[in-house]
């Protein structure tokens, strides 16, 4: 997946109004928007964007409303065009595809979601999500097969031959999904698909985007102005202000090293505990032993590290529990070996988990949380301070 | 030097009326075979029109208006009261009448329909097709209408044709309106998402923007109709027959009673027509939004 570039935009620059060459001289200044708004009359909706996107991710975009989002994105299947600058699909130049090219692209490659579903009222659910299929003159019968299979796919069976004002906001959305899909495209352009629908829906939503990526691998380009949105489904995330681009990088990465304070203060309205994984917080245990050790052993390795509990695993490293220096203590009294003393009710997790998912435990156990990996091996632990002081 | 400044210098007049006047009698004089071509499709599709109305015996006529009515209501009694008005018109001994008014406000609105929906789709794609016909469309209709009925009797003389002209000059204004009006305020978003599957130009038009705006089309249509009924009148003083020449010659006979019969009559298949229509405009709204 490394480097496999599927869309490029170098240097995308979008002007609305008249008087663009004195626009572009005030912009190269370094005037603002605003300014250049009230001296000109000219909208910059983008101002020299460049970046890369791979194939198979989801690239999200973020940004306050009148950013350039939409209007970027609707440049890479050319609803918009580009004052200057150039967007790539694959090897191809958007800007240079003729009409009939310019038909098959959006036909076979890549396909849109719309903020307001954007469905077509005067068909019934199935022939909403055939018609990409429809206007490339795709048999009835196999549209319609596959038609069925993209909405089952977002769990609307039954609903097919429903007209569509007789769904909900998120069912409609499932259907501007499905029909999106139904081409099969390589990219999916999603503009704000979820902004319009309760919390409750958006979640379920957003869960039915990243169950259905990772079945199926596509590209998604995806525009929110909700960072917490942002954070929970990109891989790479993009903020853009007045048509700029500020910062591209994962949401990690973002928190960590804010480009200014645009960045901090869309960061700050942000939940960490749903960007930060098990694995940004564990540390590696300091002490570990293995249940054949002899409790002496043991107990002069937990008081060299200044301890009270050490953590046991097995010869593969697999992770046993934790055994507490009284135990150990006791262990050497009653001279018995120390695998009849390791406490088994130690939490585990995977390395992938939100934080905002271990938060309840950690607040719970008695012992930090260990993290290990599908095989059982130990990775690192937790520490209830730790989940704690980085939320 | 005063007798200037009072009145319109007649030095400055000059009349241009003569000149029109004289081009156009040139015109129908040297075209005279395109005019007999087009008196000749208008009198025979008219007088079509009206045979069939004819064949129809009255009793069918009111049935199917009564059935009409009752299913584009969805109520009995409507039906029956529309019933109950054609069988008035027909016992004021106005059938006939009724009949040959009706056939040429049919033919007036077919052809509106036929110049108008094509024209109106063309305004609402091309800003320079509208740029032209906008201005001709505010003249047709604040152009006080007899301005255009002289011509076109010189034109085809006098009868049905002038009258199936003016009707349809005035009547077709908002057709070609709504047309546009209907294909230009289709949701932005939903021809995107037209244009964004990879429609072509005439896919999104025939399969999302034309059935989108289908309502305000009919909304169109429902005042082609009621603008070509009022014409009824205004087409009797250039020869055609019917309800509106009924009134007009009892009006000059200044019979007050035989002008209000005929009145009647028009009111009564307005309303009809366009209660009918109302409801194709609501079974459009019922399958949108
Ligand atoms: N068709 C248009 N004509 C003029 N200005 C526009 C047009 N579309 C967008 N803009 C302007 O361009 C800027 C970016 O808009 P947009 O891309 O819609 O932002 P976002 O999607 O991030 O809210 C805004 O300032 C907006 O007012
Ligand atoms: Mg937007």
């Amino acid at each position: 997946m490394k480097n496999d570039v599927i869309i490029k935009v170098e240097n995308a620059t979008k002007l609305y109004g008249i008087n663009k060459p004195e626009a572009i001289k005030l912009a190269k200044e370094g005037a603002d928007k605003e300014t250049i708004q009230k001296k000109t009359g000219v909208t910059i909706a983008l101002w020299d964007v460049s970046f890369e996107v791979q194939r198979g991710e989801i690239f999200v975009i973020i940004g306050l409303s009148g950013s350039g989002k939409s209007t970027l994105v609707r440049c890479f299947n050319k609803l918009n065009k580009l004052t200057s600058g150039k967007i790539f699909y694959e090897d191809r130049d958007v800007e240079k595809l003729n009409k009939k090219e310019l038909l098959d692209f959006r036909r076979e490659k890549i396909s849109m979601v719309f903020q307001n579903f954007g469905l077509m009222s005067h068909r019934t659910v199935i022939d909403n999500v055939a018609y990409g299929l429809e206007v490339k003159s795709v048999p009835k019968e196999e549209r319609y097969d596959r038609a069925r299979e993209m909405i089952s796919m977002v769990g609307l069976e039954g609903w097919e031959d429903q007209p569509i004002e007789s769904l909900s906001g998120g069912m409609k959305q499932r259907v501007g999904l499905a029909r999106a899909l139904a081409n099969d495209p390589e990219v999916l352009l999603m503009d704000e698909p979820f902004s319009a629908l309760d919390p409750l829906v958006k979640r379920d939503m957003q869960f039915e985007l990243l169950s259905i990526q990772e079945k199926l691998q596509k590209t998604v380009i995806f525009i929110t102005h909700d960072i917490n949105e942002a954070f929970k489904l990109g891989t790479t995330v993009a903020i853009m202000k007045d048509g700029k681009l500020i910062q591209l990088d994962t949401p990690q990465n973002m928190f960590m090293h804010p480009a200014d304070e645009y960045v901090s203060k869309f960061i700050d309205s942000a939940d960490r505990g749903k960007v930060f994984t098990a694995k940004h917080v564990m540390v590696t245990p300091r002490c570990i032993v293995r249940p054949k050790d002899a409790p002496e052993q043991a107990i002069r390795e937990m008081r060299s590290y200044d301890v009270s509990t050490a953590y046991a695993v097995d010869a593969r490293m697999s992770f046993l529990g934790v055994i507490t220096i009284d135990d150990a203590l006791l262990a050497r009294k009653e001279n018995l070996p120390l695998d009849s003393f390791i406490k088994k009710e130690v939490c585990t997790t995977p390395p992938e988990t939100l934080l905002s998912d271990i938060l309840q435990t950690a607040a719970d156990s008695k012992y930090p949380i260990a993290v290990v990996d599908e095989k059982n091996r130990l990775q690192g632990i937790i520490s209830r301070s730790a989940v704690l002081s980085s939320l | 030097m005063d007798n200037y400044l009072l009145q319109f210098p007649e030095a400055w007049q000059f009349d241009v009326g003569d000149s029109i006047d004289i081009w156009i009698k040139t015109v129908s004089q040297d075209h005279r075979e395109v005019f007999t071509a087009i008196k000749t499709a208008v009198i025979t599709s008219v007088k079509g029109i009206y045979s069939l109305l004819e064949m129809t015996p009255w009793w069918l006529l009111i049935f199917i208006v009564m059935i009409l009515g009752w299913r584009m209501s969805g109520k009995k009694r409507v039906g029956a009261l529309f019933g109950a008005m054609l069988f008035f018109v027909g016992s004021s001994g106005l059938w006939v009448h009724m009949l040959q008014t009706l056939s040429i406000v049919i033919a007036a609105v077919i052809l509106s329909v036929i110049l108008g929906f094509p024209l109106g789709i063309l305004i609402a794609m091309s800003k320079r097709a509208e740029s032209i016909i906008r201005p001709i469309l505010d003249l047709m209709q604040t152009m006080p209408t007899f301005v255009y009925l002289v011509p076109a009797v010189i034109l085809f003389s006098i009868g049905m044709t002038p009258a199936l002209m003016a009707t349809t000059i005035y009547a077709v204004v908002p057709m070609i309106r709504l047309t546009s009006h209907g294909i230009n305020h289709v949701d932005t978003e939903v021809v995107e998402a037209a244009k964004a599957f990879g429609s072509t130009t005439l896919q999104a038009l025939i399969k999302v923007q034309i059935p989108q705006a289908k309502s305000t089309i009919m909304a169109g249509l429902n005042q082609t109709i009621m603008m070509a009924m009022s014409m009824v009148v205004t087409c009797a003083l250039i020869g055609a027959n019917g309800l509106g020449m009924e009134i007009l010659i009892a009006t000059n006979r200044t019979e007050m009673g035989k002008a209000l019969m005929p009145g009647i009559a028009i009111v009564i298949i307005a309303i009809i027509l366009d209660r009918l229509t109302q409801g194709l405009i609501k079974k459009s709204e019922a399958t949108k939004t």
